[in-house]
């Protein structure tokens, strides 16, 4: 059934397929509108879930590990400093592996306080051991979130994972979206399991221990291997629901990269806008494509590498700085081409919600680069 | 049956608290904990704030827990208990739990995990009416980390925050009164108790796992290290707490306050204060104000306390 | 302490059952002395039971039977709240 949704809207409504059990959330621009359709559903009884309005997203995450790990589906949404608020959170739910599945509308860290996209948010909680897909429109948002169950609590994850929309660019637009069955999606998801539920009161568990030096490393590594396994599910999962939906994911799409000299690299809504510009760039003879990032985490570099095997010039786009080294996607991207022939240069784009324009990704293809995009003032020249 | 009887029969010949852990020789925890557990009949999860409880008794690979046990972080167990009683809800809601097993939700969390770093997932939690007992083992500070002020600390304590010295008497504040937070927050139970005034503890206990709702237990334990006492004094300690009034015993019912204990001779604070190294400053004639300024508000807020358990002022 | 296991074997997550997790001999503590009962004396209050922070007191139902040596750590608070004195504290291996 396709409907007008905005990214927003789209994901209330997979939430309210998936119908999970607990949803503890904590209002912020731009996710509100994703909780408060969701609210709504299930004040109307479409769906039945209890809803926990707590008191800060820091709660919200809590509440969401006590309630995952008590055998409930979970999930919740946030963005920005919310999500900032809740990191210290969001790296123990990993390690305690709690599949929650968790929205974020991507915003800008403060400060200044500033409401609209970048990916900065998302970006501060890279190395917590979460899974992290990003959307680049509406329907991938809505078709990412139900996938994103099927990963989070697979045997071989069981972790969070953070599906990321741009805020206000997909959170807030309307777009046409695809949605599935009601009964599809539920079929889909299946039901609901963990290994060791903390209210299986005849099999007590101990969760959430103190670990020594003798004992934290090796935890943590186990951790990683984790994180490692769900590129291979999110692929299993990504079969099973191109054949419902004719919509087949991946870690990363390739956009127009046959025959490629040059090419770019990024994340989220603006890849559209990349896609728009290599069609008009193609069309006047220039063998230019896109290397769309779906999961950042876990990071496909070897599938990366491969994919870009044969362009000769890179150019990477961070819609987030790491003031003092090197953005994180450009990094990515540094150390899985490293030892390859390819020309890379990364550049640092739309903080706090400035537009990147058809004309200044033309400028990134064709120009010389520039260190950071669509600024005013002076350029650290690369 | 004796009380305690039936507090080891509960126990069905399983310890929820055993032996094996590396709380201090003379720990004041234990006993809040087993006396809590072993009052409770109905099968138990137990959250755990981070503190010395939490970090003594589960270092992995070892527990000391014959309970589910599950402890996140520092300042949320609060919250986390709120996820667990909405989880319990969905499952029982769409059948997914064994019907006739109604698991009781309980958190131990220290003072500094109630009364500070703990305050606003508590706030919260208590606001939105979880089903769940709270239960703050108030030693009055960070005993974790090494004997840190927390606001649970008595005024002139000597920490390592706010050690005693030429140019200061220890702490400079007066504490909060954490249990008229709780009973701000108009939920069905709320009661302060002591550790060696266990029976009155059991009785709580029960009227909190009674209620449909939020209930608050500040339960007085004893740190034989950050007090300053030798560990077997704990009944003596803890007892003089009670009978100076700085602890009194009551509850709040729905906003309605009963005393629960009135002690037949009143000392006077010196006396518990006398007890403990960590006030051993405060007897230098520069420091005895701040004695006669703890009486004082240990008079006045017995006298709150009176008027708001409807009885004649004493 | 268990065997120190690699990170393959351990349960994710670091989750422990207590039937399998090592519990620690804290009777190593003891610094000398050792709870000692003379049963004489007893009354089977078990308030000795209740105050032990080590869950070191043995009972046989609700009877009082002694002391768990592997875990008690020499508090000593037994025999302070022992209401007939029953409890006292003397040289480790005191027969």
């Amino acid at each position: 059934m396709r409907e007008l949704l905005t990214g927003g809207e789209a994901v209330a409504h997979a939430m309210r397929q998936i119908g999970p059990d607990v949803v503890p959330v904590y209002p912020i621009t731009p996710q509100t509108p994703i909780i408060q359709t969701f609210a709504k559903f299930v004040a109307n009884g479409q769906a039945h879930t209890e809803v926990v309005n707590v008191e800060s997203e820091h709660s919200a995450m809590s509440a969401a590990i006590g309630a995952a790990l008590s055998g409930a589906r979970t999930m919740t949404a946030t963005s920005s400093q919310g999500l900032a608020l809740m990191a210290e959170i969001v790296y123990i739910a990993a390690s305690m592996r709690a599949p929650i599945v968790m929205a974020v509308g991507n915003r800008a860290l403060s400060g200044p306080i500033n409401i609209h996209c970048d990916h900065s948010d998302s970006m501060l909680v890279r190395d917590s051991g979460v899974v992290q897909l990003f959307a680049e429109n509406a329907q991938e948002a809505y078709d990412l979130t139900v996938l994103a169950p099927r990963i989070a609590e697979h045997p071989d994850v069981l972790l969070p994972v953070l599906v990321c929309q741009d805020g206000f660019t997909i959170t807030h637009s309307a777009e046409p979206v695809e949605l599935l069955p009601d009964d599809s999606v539920r079929t889909f998801v299946g039901e609901y399991r963990i290994p060791h539920s903390v209210l299986d009161v005849r099999e007590p568990t101990t969760q959430g221990p103190f670990a020594m030096p003798d004992y934290y490393f090796e935890l943590r590594r186990q951790q990683a291997a984790a994180l490692r396994a769900a590129s291979r599910v999110f692929a299993e999962a990504a079969d099973e629901f191109a054949l419902l939906t004719g919509r087949l994911y991946s870690d990363l799409e390739e956009y127009r990269l046959e025959g490629a000299s040059r090419a770019l690299v990024a994340l989220g809504s603006t890849a559209g806008t990349i896609k728009d510009v290599i069609d008009e760039l193609r069309s006047a003879g220039m063998p230019v494509g896109l290397l769309k990032l779906v999961s950042f985490r876990p990071f496909p570099s070897s599938a990366v590498a491969s994919a870009l095997a044969d362009v000769d010039s890179v150019t990477v786009l961070d819609r987030a700085d790491s003031p003092g080294g090197t953005p994180a996607l450009h990094a990515e991207l540094a150390a899985a081409l490293y030892g390859g022939g390819v020309d890379l240069t990364g550049a640092v784009y739309g903080l706090g919600g400035r537009d990147l324009h058809p004309a200044d990704i033309r400028a990134i293809v064709t120009g010389p680069s520039s260190a950071y995009v669509g600024l005013r003032g002076e350029s650290c020249p690369v | 049956m004796s009380r305690l009887k039936t507090l080891v029969r509960n126990q069905g010949g399983v310890q929820p608290l055993r032996g094996g852990h590396s709380l201090c020789q003379g720990c004041g925890i234990p006993m809040v904990v087993r006396t809590v557990l072993s009052t409770i009949k109905t099968p138990t999860v137990v959250v755990n704030a981070t503190g010395c409880l939490e970090v003594a008794t589960t270092r992995y690979p070892t527990t000391a827990w014959n309970v589910p046990w599950l402890h996140v972080a520092f300042e949320n167990a609060a919250a986390v208990a709120g996820g667990v009683d909405a989880a319990q809800r969905a499952l029982r809601r769409r059948h997914a739990l064994p019907a006739d097993e109604d698991v009781a939700i309980v958190v131990f969390a220290g003072d500094g995990g109630t009364y500070d770093i703990g305050l606003q997932a508590l706030s919260g939690a208590l606001e939105r009416g979880h089903r769940f007992l709270f239960v703050c083992y108030d030693n009055e500070g960070y005993m974790n980390t090494g004997i840190q002020r927390s606001g649970a600390t008595p005024l002139g304590a000597n920490t390592t925050t706010t050690p005693a010295g030429r140019d200061s008497f220890g702490k400079a504040q007066q504490r909060k009164d954490m249990t008229a937070i709780a009973v701000a927050h108009h939920v069905p139970y709320v009661a302060q108790a002591a550790a060696t005034h266990w029976q009155d503890l059991s009785v709580k206990v029960e009227r909190a796992t009674a209620v449909d709702g939020p209930a608050f237990l500040n339960v007085l334990t004893d740190c034989p290290l950050g007090w300053g006492h030798e560990a077997r004094q704990f009944a003596q300690v803890v007892d003089a707490a009670v009978d100076c009034l700085f602890w009194p015993l009551y509850e709040v019912v729905h906003g309605s306050y009963r005393l629960t204990y009135e002690p037949e001779k009143v000392v006077p604070v010196e006396d518990w204060l006398s007890l403990q190294q960590r006030f051993a400053h405060l007897l230098r004639p520069e420091n005895r104000e701040v004695i006669a300024a703890i009486q004082r508000q240990v008079e006045k807020d017995w006298q709150t306390l009176v008027e708001r358990c409807g009885l004649s002022a004493t | 302490m268990g065997e120190l296991t690699r990170w393959e074997q351990l349960p994710a997550a670091g989750v422990v059952t207590p039937d399998d997790a090592p519990q620690p001999r804290t009777g190593s503590w003891r610094t000398g002395l050792m709870p000692s009962v003379d049963v004489t004396q007893c009354v089977n209050c078990l308030l000795c039971w209740l105050y032990c922070p080590d869950s070191a007191v043995t009972l046989e139902g609700t009877t009082f039977t002694g002391f768990d040596l592997d875990f008690c750590k020499g508090c000593e608070i037994c025999a302070e709240v022992c209401p007939t004195g029953a409890i006292v504290m003397v040289e480790e291996d005191t027969p």
